[in-house]
């Protein structure tokens, strides 16, 4: 259970003059689910998103990310990432209206996955097709395999995006912000999906959110980001129960007090990436932050059972 | 889907009832007495009259119009006051098949190149080969292409002898010296063309790449080359048909040009003959197919839709 299956280190992303990771590390292991939470604009997609070899060429990266037998994802060439993705690596993304092609029926880009990455016949793509839409809760997976992903309403979609993205049981799922297109009610279903079909497959599985609630529900372990570093991360109980970084209390609170799930802290905006501080860069809003914070870098460190970054981080509860 | 089918017929039938209105009104405002060009310059108020009567003339302008609209329909076009040709037999079995062969040969060779090239350009965004077909396209959409044919001529035909410096090989009869004689004519009429299907298949593409589909197609483990020409192909489909279907209309006006510089017996050349002899009958006949062609390759263009985009087939 202890194996480690991803190891970041140090993972900084820079788009032209701006920085937008800055020297992310953590690690996930093998069966672990892992919430990736912040605001929007905090780099949670961006993360999955590198880790997935997919950025374009405007974004240069340093640091290493080793996952399982690979030394290090950010050095890969196109050719080693086409032979992860799909069969080690895989990805549900945000909105699986716009994630599917519109062109093409749910059933053949489904059946195709498995054709090409697992070298199954036409005739046995197809019967496995059916049977994963049908594991993925699809009623009349038959019947659906024909229909176009518009025919299909937004839970459907993801559940088909889901189902094609664990076809060929990947040991790493990405999920970003995998409901967030979605109606409330769905939401529920569709994150309880992907937990058990990723646990039944002893996958990993990465979820990128911006609702608390739903990372202390599902996932083991929890990394908060601000601004593209990392302020705390930890078990997600631990974190959750007794946050030690201003941020992360910042983030609860807004939570209780507007009793929303949306993650907006109500004071005061993320500056633009290109006016960032060197040092914490939610020093410009944080209200225990001085002169050291804006100036230099906390170093991710052990506190009480996880780690914080922070010069002055608050009491225990 | 049959009541849309319909619909667009009965909206072709429409525009082609105002199209044939147009060019019949059109020629009937033009100056030059068709009477007079035919007897030449002695004749008798009688014999004048007598060719009135026979050309039916002297009728009112809606009778001379629903008369020649049914004579149109029914394959009456007349005989050419000039030749004595029978004007559907001379049009339809002899200059439209040297013009359609043409027309087509010149879209297939701009969609061969230019389809291709645009997709390049647009996978290879801001590169060196992007700025360098980028260039050429709009040069290309630029300059004149009798222009450029000439220049073919002179440089392949003329100097090198490589290719016929001009005439018409029917390709059903014999392929090979079809398609030789074809080259120059349809590499001069689709330059223009080449250069807008490169533009609108880059601009598409591009827009395509960066929808979320195809970063999930990449994530599920597609190879570049599946993304780009299965996954993005068949999105541009649509602007590329459409892009077709208008662009016909430039094409068939580019053949005029181009059949008069290589001298092929086409449609072009034989409405330049028409209106220069201001033969009526003949410069309508000629205006009546060419619409006829555009209008219904564009219905087809309207029809396709729904098989290329899956989220129109509704219903």
């Amino acid at each position: 259970m202890n194996d480690i299956l991803l190891d970041v280190r140090d993972l900084t992303l820079d788009r032209g003059e701006k920085r937008i990771l800055d020297r992310v590390s953590l690690t996930l292991a093998k069966g672990e689910t892992l919430a990736l939470v912040g605001e929007s604009g905090a780099g949670k997609s961006t993360i999955a998103i590198a880790l997935m070899g997919l950025l374009g060429r405007s974004a240069t990266t340093s640091g290493t990310a080793r996952f399982d037998d690979q030394p290090d994802l950010l050095s890969l060439s196109e050719r080693g990432w086409a032979a992860l993705r799909g069969r080690k690596l895989a990805m549900v993304f945000q909105d699986a209206g716009a994630a599917l092609n519109p062109s093409f029926t749910v059933g053949r880009q489904l059946a195709s996955v498995l054709r090409r990455q697992l070298g199954l016949s036409k005739f046995e793509a197809r019967s496995r097709a059916v049977a994963l839409m049908e594991s993925v809760g699809i009623n009349d997976a038959e019947g659906r395999m024909t229909a176009y992903p518009h025919q299909l309403s937004g839970g459907m979609q993801q559940r088909v995006m889901v189902a094609i993205a664990l076809a060929c049981n990947p040991d790493l799922l990405f999920a970003d912000e995998p409901t967030s297109a979605l109606d409330v009610t769905i939401q529920a279903q569709i994150i309880r999906l992907i937990l058990e079909q990723t646990r039944a497959r002893g996958a990993s599985c990465i979820f990128v959110l911006h609702d608390l609630a739903l990372a202390s529900q599902s996932c083991d372990r929890i990394v908060v980001l601000y601004a593209g570093q990392v302020m705390e991360a930890g078990p997600t109980e631990v974190v959750l129960r007794d946050p030690r970084h201003p941020y992360t209390r910042l983030l609860q609170s807004c939570v209780i007090e507007i009793g929303t799930e949306d993650l907006t802290p109500p004071e005061g905006s993320v500056p633009p990436y290109d006016q960032m501080p060197a040092g914490c860069r939610f020093s410009t809003r944080c209200p225990r932050a001085d002169a050291r914070c804006a100036a230099e870098r906390p170093p991710l460190q052990p506190v009480a059972g996880r780690d914080l970054a922070c010069w002055h981080p608050e009491d225990a509860a | 889907m049959l009541a849309h089918i319909g619909q667009k017929v009965a909206q072709t039938f429409a525009v082609l009832l105002i199209v044939s209105f147009a060019s019949f009104a059109l020629l009937k405002l033009a100056p030059g007495d068709p009477v007079v060009l035919m007897l030449g310059s002695e004749f008798s108020q009688e014999t004048y009259d007598d060719m009135r009567a026979q050309l039916g003339l002297d009728q009112p302008f809606l009778a001379q119009y629903v008369q020649w609209l049914g004579d149109f329909v029914t394959g009456h076009w007349g005989t050419s006051y000039v030749g004595r040709a029978d004007i559907y037999t001379y049009v339809v079995h002899e200059a439209l098949p040297v013009t359609l062969t043409l027309t087509a040969a010149s879209i297939f060779l701009a969609l061969l190149i230019g389809v291709p090239l645009g997709v390049i350009s647009a996978v290879r965004k801001d590169g060196v080969l992007d700025t360098v077909v980028a260039a050429g396209a709009l040069t290309l959409t630029a300059f004149p292409s009798f222009f450029l044919g000439i220049l073919l001529i002179w440089f392949l035909a003329v100097r090198f002898g490589l290719f016929p410096v001009m005439g018409f090989v029917p390709p059903w009869q014999d392929f090979a010296a079809g398609m030789w004689h074809l080259a120059l004519p349809a590499l001069t009429l689709s330059t223009f063309f080449i250069g807008m299907i490169v533009r609108v298949t880059r601009a598409a593409m591009i827009e395509v790449m960066e929808q979320p589909y195809i970063a999930s197609a990449r994530a599920r483990g597609e190879p570049q080359w599946r993304v780009v020409w299965v996954h993005g192909m068949r999105n541009i489909m649509m602007p590329l048909v459409t892009t077709v279907g208008l662009q016909l209309g430039g094409i068939l006006q580019g053949a005029v040009l181009t059949e008069t510089v290589f001298s092929l017996p086409g449609l072009g050349q034989m409405l330049t003959n028409a209106v220069l002899g201001r033969e009526y009958v003949l410069v309508q006949a000629g205006v009546m197919l060419t619409a006829l062609m555009f209008i219904f390759v564009n219905l087809l263009v309207d029809l396709s839709y729904p098989f290329l985009d899956p989220r129109l087939r509704t219903r």
